[in-house]
């Protein structure tokens, strides 16, 4: 009875989440308000007051933030199991989606249609990739700190041809640096021993 | 027909050592990929070119149908270049490689690291990683821009070029028409103008 019971909850966390998954335009915060929605009031898996909770989690984490809240979910109600079904459900679409898109794009690339169409829609993928700068800095752009490291990120990038990866190490670390010497509230400092 | 079975062993090999490549290149960009997708295009680059799998020209393909397509960026760029270099296998490996480390930490965090939001060095590290973030992706758009000559070349700028990107951007700023739109609607714009 039980083990019918689990099976039931898997299969619908994965077609619930196979459902979602082609509305994910452009990196997932477009899918997190369906996703909430589909969570807390279709489902009621979580509580309204915990998803915030959940998605700052999943921020924290590498990966899309969608995909993300959705392995967490998938943890919170059936374990490993559960996480990876969910992780499935939520990728799988995608992947045909773009597969098709690539297998189709490879085989009319050379016609000078499909080359037409894409000299007009690369402009506004560049707009769509300097949309996602502006949409994520309205978020950790907010003193001049943050300001600077992002100026000075950029100009590394491009002009000095710095590694992406010493780049973000070098962010983290400022990060640490700043903040630790901006707090020196004796309150917080028994934190630091934690770590 | 020996010489010929050692060349399909040889083959075979060399093909699995592709594979494990593919899978531990895009793991390693999995584990890094902090700020969802955008900031990652230029890591990828970085990798794909290094181990020459594909050239500039080609990942600005990889960028503009992973851009149109639904699902996070990174992912959907690991799929193309999985594909390009070993068809499907290669998109399943470059797709799992991809997710597996989120999935993993996820999990950690899970298990042990319930509050790891709400820690000091946490928050402070992303402090200082977020404006990065945002760095990087700036980067990625100028270099974006840079490879389809919509910036630099022989002029300053492409104009029609320039006009399609701030129009679609002051579309996808102030307006809630879906990028999907604007995307179809470039390309139109491409059909009549090229």
């Amino acid at each position: 009875m039980n083990s019918k019971c689990k099976t039931f909850t898997l299969w619908k966390l994965f077609v619930t989440f196979f459902l979602i998954s082609p509305t994910t335009f452009g990196g997932g915060y477009a899918m997190i308000p369906l996703l909430e929605k589909s969570v807390t009031e279709k489902n009621k898996w979580i509580k309204k007051e915990d998803i915030t909770d959940i998605l700052a989690i999943c921020q924290t984490v590498p990966g899309s933030i969608a995909v993300n809240t959705v392995s967490f979910i998938g943890f919170k109600l059936g374990g490993i199991p559960g996480a990876v079904i969910a992780t499935l459900g939520i990728i799988t679409p995608t992947f045909l989606i773009v597969l098709f898109l690539v297998i189709a794009f490879l085989g009319i690339q050379d016609q000078p249609i499909v080359q037409a169409v894409f000299t007009g829609i690369r402009p506004a993928i560049a707009a769509l990739i300097l949309f996602a700068a502006i949409r994520t800095g309205k978020r950790s752009i907010f003193d001049k700190f943050t300001m600077a490291i992002a100026i000075v990120s950029f100009i590394l990038l491009l002009f000095v041809s710095m590694h992406p990866i010493v780049v973000l190490l070098f962010g983290g670390l400022a990060g640490i640096l700043f903040r630790g010497r901006e707090k020196v509230n004796p309150a917080d400092s028994h934190q630091d021993e934690i770590i | 027909m020996k010489l010929y079975k050692i060349e399909e062993e040889h083959g075979q090999r060399r093909e699995e050592r592709m594979m494990w490549e593919l899978f531990l290149t895009f793991t390693k960009i999995g584990f890094i990929s902090f700020g969802g997708g955008y900031a990652m295009i230029p890591i990828i680059e970085y990798e794909v070119l290094n181990h020459g799998w594909l050239d500039a020209q080609q990942f600005t393909d990889v960028i503009s149908i992973a851009g149109m397509s639904p699902g996070p960026i990174a992912t959907n760029s690991a799929v193309f270049v999985g594909y390009k270099i070993a068809g499907i296998p290669g998109a399943i490996v470059a797709t799992f490689a991809i997710s597996l480390p989120s999935l993993i930490l996820i999990l950690l965090v899970a298990l042990f690291f319930y509050k790891i939001q709400k820690h000091k060095l946490v928050q402070s590290i992303f402090y200082g990683l977020r404006p990065v973030i945002v760095g990087l992706i700036c980067y990625a758009a100028v270099r974006f821009s840079i490879y389809n000559g919509i910036i630099g070349g022989d002029y300053l700028f492409n104009g029609v070029s320039i006009m399609i990107l701030l129009f679609s951007l002051s579309i996808l700023l102030f307006t809630r028409i879906h990028p999907l739109v604007v995307i179809f609607l470039s390309g139109i714009v491409g059909i009549m103008i090229y």
